[in-house]
């Protein structure tokens, strides 16, 4: 299979080139009309307007509170250890048994929860492997930080008071 | 020397230079918020109103970048081929007739920088000049996509020159002179009484070829193959940073400026009144009462408006063809160089001087 030449004659309209020179100028003089009297334009002007994504958009995680603000996870390491990016790291703690008015329900809690965004691929598998629907991605999209170390979010960051997908 | 005709000098030296350099932001705004707006995008808009403060912001930027040279630069070329691209198209700047005459007391100032006989040739030299600091950027910087796009820009504009110096010839045969104040006077006349006799209805094709050949000159869209961002990344500038780029860059506006200030002169009437403007002059004088110097200095003004209006029409063209058409390849270039345009200009000069000849 060599190389198939497609080429054809040009006709003499199109080889004076300057009747399509024309078509293109008048094209972009409506596209200007239309820009600059009309001010049409396809551009969010972002931080006043944000795009509007999907419901299923996963952005920043988050961990989900219970009516008293008590963080729902549980330290049961299976977001940890599902985890492909290895981003998330849980130190586990017992709760005072006599103070503790969940019972059963929650016997651990996280004494640290770290999560490395800069690591995070935003897969959402801890978010399915989680048992007690703590941690949850938000849509939120904005995460700019100014050095690495910002980037790692602690418990205090990630809990929020949030109902649904926030 | 007459203390008057010294400060006169200065006095239109600075004016011609500081309109040129303040149009030159003006152009790079429009350059980006009327590609927006053909593209359907919105440009740079944050910076003072509407954006316009946008060229300062960044050329204030460029400042204080780091003055950067390539270790293996040559560093006297490497240094010359900023100053050289931009002060070509300012010195030809300087024999563009922008106005008639003023006239103060008892003296007559005429609007042009450099009454120069030979204006056309001068004009031609520094429209030459304007390949050097291409080639010399392009080979000192020592960099293999300087050097192609060094070696595309020489071939392209001396290729470009020749259609352009034929299409000169051809109006040159129309007007009889060299002197560009003389040419404006000469479209000052009128066809059949109400026709404004520029040179572009009586050499349509003549004003043809030396548009398109101002465009492969100026190194503007079409033909902008020593640039060519996708191919050869920046071309002939690219191991220019800081305020040696925003030189190459204002050069390419203020040429931009010179060329829509030289196809203005030569084939668009120059500084002749605009259609309509002798009523408004009229006007202004029995408004207040001038006697014949006010009415003089009131058409001067004018004159220099309607320049003003003609020259920024050729720009905004400059820049709505570059928005509208993509890249030649370089053997169109050098094609339409000189298989079209050359001959073109060539049978236009030969019928041009027969018609002349025959009418004389």
């Amino acid at each position: 299979m060599g190389t198939v030449n497609v080429s054809r004659e040009y006709t003499l309209k199109e080889k004076i080139y300057v009747i399509a020179l024309f078509q293109g100028m008048i094209l972009t003089l409506k596209r200007f009309i239309d820009g600059f009297f009309f001010r049409k334009h396809y551009t969010i002007m972002y931080p006043e307007q944000k795009r509007n994504y999907s419901q299923n958009f996963r952005g920043m995680h988050f961990i989900s509170v219970d009516e008293n603000k008590t963080e729902n996870c549980t330290a049961c390491y299976l977001c940890q250890t599902v985890c492909p990016a290895e981003c998330i790291t849980i130190v586990a703690e017992e709760r005072n048994p006599a103070t503790n008015s969940y019972g059963v329900r929650k016997e651990k809690r996280p004494l640290s929860f770290d999560i490395e965004a800069l690591k995070c691929c935003f897969c959402g598998f801890c978010e399915e492997a989680c048992p007690m629907d703590a941690i949850k991605l938000s849509r939120n999209y904005e995460l700019s930080v100014t050095s690495r170390q910002e980037a790692v979010y602690d418990l205090k960051h990630l809990k929020r008071e949030v109902k649904g997908r926030g | 020397m007459d203390t008057f005709i010294l400060i006169e000098i200065v006095a239109k030296i600075v004016f011609v230079f500081a309109v040129c350099l303040g149009v030159v932001p003006l152009l790079v705004w429009f350059e980006r918020r009327g590609s927006a707006w053909i593209q359907g995008r919105v440009g740079p808009n944050r910076v003072g109103p509407f954006g316009l403060i946008q060229p300062v912001a960044d050329v204030a930027k460029f400042f204080f970048k780091e003055f950067w040279t390539p270790a293996n630069a040559n560093k006297w070329y490497y240094h010359l081929a900023p100053i050289f691209a931009l002060v070509a198209p300012m010195a030809a700047m300087t024999i563009i007739p922008f106005g008639s005459h003023l006239v103060i007391g008892d003296y007559i100032i005429n609007l042009q920088v450099a009454r120069v006989d030979s204006g056309v040739l001068f004009i031609l030299a520094f429209a030459g000049l304007e390949v050097y600091p291409i080639i010399i950027a392009g080979w000192s910087s020592n960099n293999k996509y300087s050097i192609l796009g060094a070696l595309r820009g020489a071939s392209q504009i001396i290729s470009y020159e020749i259609s352009m110096g034929l299409a000169l010839l051809s109006i040159l045969l129309v007007y009889g002179t060299f002197d560009l104040h003389k040419m404006v006077e000469w479209q000052n006349q009128r066809f059949f009484g109400f026709l404004p006799a520029w040179g572009v209805l009586v050499n349509p094709i003549g004003a043809l070829i030396f548009w398109v050949s101002t465009f492969a000159e100026t190194n503007r869209l079409p033909f902008d193959l020593p640039e060519g961002d996708s191919e050869i990344v920046a071309g002939y500038h690219l191991e220019y940073g800081a305020m040696k780029f925003a030189l190459f860059f204002m050069a390419e506006y203020v040429a931009m400026i010179m060329a829509s200030a030289l196809m203005c002169t030569l084939f668009f009437g120059g500084y002749n009144l605009l259609p309509g403007m002798h009523a408004l002059v009229d006007l202004i004088v029995s408004v207040h009462g001038f006697a014949e110097a006010g009415r003089q200095n009131a058409t001067a003004i004018l004159q220099f408006l309607s320049f003003f209006l003609k020259v920024s029409f050729f720009m905004v063209v400059m820049i709505w063809v570059r928005w509208t058409l993509p890249r030649f390849r370089f053997d169109q270039v050098v094609n339409l160089g000189w298989k079209i345009l050359f001959p073109l200009a060539l049978c236009n000069v030969v019928i041009v001087s027969i018609v002349m000849y025959s009418m004389n």
